[in-house]
């Protein structure tokens, strides 16, 4: 091995490189997505909310020249996205579900037609935030060029579970998602709280879209989300509703998305489809060693049209 | 007077049928020269034309074939391998007149196009793929693809003068005969210059997966190759990343030179725009292009993008005058004896496979010097 080869220590430090870039749209996306569910909807639109802010974040970038300004523009379209979710749900006798699969189509379809003149030119990107440079070694130095927004997502967390632990609104939300005559009871306007829900759980859904096309992979094409919004609203029930947990999920997801790649890259050949299906299968084996027959997933939202 | 008004319609149908038929019949031969006027060209697209990649390649030479005399070029992009292919094909034809269409990604071939074909027998289906065989598909179809591994193997030549590390990356989308063809190309060019070179390869199991293709494009970067090169649908990710990174890359499907300033090295591209104005004029002239059309640097369906900056002479040089002997005929990439990366003999010593050979074409070992397995 030369001086500018890793070997097998390229394994682990790929492993946590993609946890650290690819995790960042899962986090943003389960974290909108717990926010909604915790409100007792859930929006499966999200994934059309991802493209289409990974779309308009990008175009927006282009145009103005300011990455942020994509990141607000991405967040603003997610939001919209999510009012939109909100205001049919509200109507009587509609499945929130099934909302939720006409907005995916919808955003990704509006995301294709806006996006057409965006797949060739570059924006500008967000810029990396250099941890790295105490090391010699060129490898971590890049993995540890880290995104502003995935610190903000990690900061977000937190935030977020003491404001549905501890705050009025926070309480407000969980009566909402817990039981909605009570809240109906109480005085409170369901429908507002849901909407006001599902539309900021819209605007991180949108920023964690912008990041696929303004960070990493970092450019708009319209394979660029493969499914990642739809595993990250999966990756709430797995999480159990809790923020924290949403992280450790999403970093766990995007390393082991970057074991395939990088198993491969240091010569173990051999069965790489299985070692890309590596999220998957992790997935499938933690949900069945915690789930029971006999009770309801601890921490779900009783108002969930799914659970209840 | 039920009856009558059924008699009544019938026979209406039966006129108006006979009535089309003939129409159909003196509008639709594309190639007699009383419809010299305007040639409608139908385009279709597996993805959308500006991916930096195979769809943008096709769509310049769509683009070169809309810039001649009497024609008009309808395109349509992301029709999947469904049966929209034949939707699309039929609108084109219904609506807008298409007497020639070019459906242009592999997998449309069968069953759409061949259907289509049999249905219009007096249109041209040209598709991208090669898979024409005499006698089982209709006469009124034509199948061209060109040997793209010839420049492969001139972006290997120049990729090893490049590298320091003497590590190459290829990020490669599935095992199939087309892309270890081009990966063993790739890399006999590079040990062609230095035998000490390896070339890592990562399979990323689909034909575009940007998340998938960034990762695999920093893995190899840090297990320390330093020019990177990939068969994808769209190389765009792979080249910004390497670019991004600070080590050198080569192109395919077309130039994405202007993603990568510093360390775009030199690429394989398809050279669309010479074979489709060929097929143009041959169409415009009354004559019926040939059923298979496959062909190399020689034949001008495959071209190199211009050398970087990056690019020594000495580089230049040595891939200059394999290119002159692609060009006059006398090189031959796969000549034995060639072992595989598991030690076994493919190409016995003295045996040689030219590019023409059919064996070539079920190619499923990879070179020795490859790290990777197609399984």
């Amino acid at each position: 091995m030369d001086h500018a080869s890793l070997g097998w220590w390229g394994v682990p430090l790929a492993v946590l490189a993609g946890a650290i870039r690819v995790s960042t749209p899962f986090l943003f996306v389960s974290l909108g997505e717990c926010l909604t569910e915790k409100s007792g909807r859930i929006n499966l639109g999200l994934e059309g909310t991802l493209v289409m802010g990974a779309m308009s974040g990008y175009a927006t970038a282009y145009l103005t020249g300011n990455p942020w300004a994509g990141v607000l523009v991405a967040g603003l379209a997610g939001s919209l996205l999510g009012t939109l979710h909100a205001m049919i749900c509200a109507l009587e006798r509609v499945n929130d579900i099934a909302v939720g699969i006409a907005l995916m189509l919808l955003g990704t379809g509006l995301a294709f037609f806006l996006g057409k003149p965006f797949i060739q030119p570059q924006a500008p990107q967000l810029p990396a935030i250099p941890f790295g440079w105490w090391s010699s070694s060129a490898q971590v130095r890049s993995a540890l060029d880290i995104n502003p927004l995935f610190l903000v997502g990690l900061a977000l967390a937190p935030l977020l579970l003491w404001g549905l632990r501890t705050t009025r609104w926070g309480m407000v939300l969980r009566i909402v998602g817990e039981s909605a005559e009570a809240a109906r009871a109480m005085g409170y306007q369901i429908n507002r709280v849901r909407l006001l829900a599902t539309a900021a759980g819209g605007f991180f859904a949108g920023v964690g879209g912008s990041f696929l096309s303004l960070s990493y992979p970092g450019s708009w094409n319209e394979r660029l989300s493969s499914g990642q919004g739809i595993t990250a609203v999966a990756l709430v029930i797995f999480a159990r509703w809790d923020p924290v947990l949403c992280v450790w999920a999403s970093l766990l997801f995007g390393g082991a998305g970057a074991l395939g790649p990088a198993l491969q890259s240091v010569g173990v050949t051999q069965g790489y489809h299985l070692f890309n299906a590596a999220p998957y299968v992790l997935t499938l084996a933690i949900m069945i060693a915690t789930s029971s027959s006999r009770h309801r997933l601890a921490g779900a939202p009783a108002e969930l049209s799914v659970t209840r | 007077m039920g009856n009558a008004l059924r008699f009544s319609r019938r026979s209406v149908l039966k006129t108006m049928t006979a009535a089309g038929g003939l129409g159909a019949l003196g509008a639709g031969l594309p190639w007699t020269p009383a419809m010299a006027k305007t040639l409608v060209i139908g385009f279709l697209y597996v993805g959308p034309r500006d991916d930096y990649g195979y769809n943008q390649a096709h769509a310049e030479g769509a683009a070169a074939v809309k810039a001649m005399p009497g024609v008009k070029v309808l395109e349509e992009e992301k029709v999947p391998e469904t049966i929209d292919v034949e939707n699309s094909m039929e609108s084109m034809i219904n609506l807008d007149g298409a007497s020639l269409l070019f459906p242009t990604s592999f997998g449309y071939f069968d069953p759409y196009v061949l259907k289509e074909a049999k249905k219009h027998p007096d249109l041209t289906f040209l598709h991208c793929g090669g898979l024409w065989t005499p006698g089982k598909h209709p006469a009124n179809v034509g199948s061209y693809f060109g040997y793209i591994d010839e420049a492969e193997y001139l972006s290997g030549i120049v990729a090893a003068y490049a590298s320091k590390s003497k590590k190459l990356g290829f990020v490669a989308a599935k095992p199939i005969p087309q892309v270890l063809r081009n990966i063993n190309s790739f890399t006999l060019g590079a040990r062609s210059v230095d035998p000490a070179i390896t070339t890592a390869v990562v399979f990323t199991g689909d034909w575009s997966m940007p998340v998938k293709e960034a990762e695999a494009a920093n893995s190899l970067i840090d297990q320390g190759a330093d020019v990177l090169t990939c068969h994808v649908d769209s190389p765009k990710v792979i080249v910004e990343t390497a670019e991004k990174r600070g080590v050198f890359c080569t192109g395919y499907h077309a130039s994405q030179a202007t993603l990568a300033p510093k360390g775009y090295l030199t690429g394989a591209e398809w050279n669309w725009a010479k074979v489709y104005t060929d097929f143009v004029k041959m169409v415009q002239g009354g004559i019926k292009p040939p059923n298979l059309v496959r062909g190399g640097l020689k034949e001008g369906i495959i071209k190199t993008s211009p050398y970087g900056a990056a690019v020594s002479d000495a580089a230049r040089k040595h891939a200059d005058d394999v290119k002159a002997k692609f060009m006059d005929g006398s090189f031959v990439i796969y000549k034995g004896p060639i072992k595989d990366n598991k030690g076994n003999s493919v190409i016995a010593e003295g045996k040689s496979h030219g590019q023409t050979d059919i064996a070539l074409e079920s190619m499923n070992w990879l070179v020795e010097g490859v790290t990777g397995s197609i399984s």
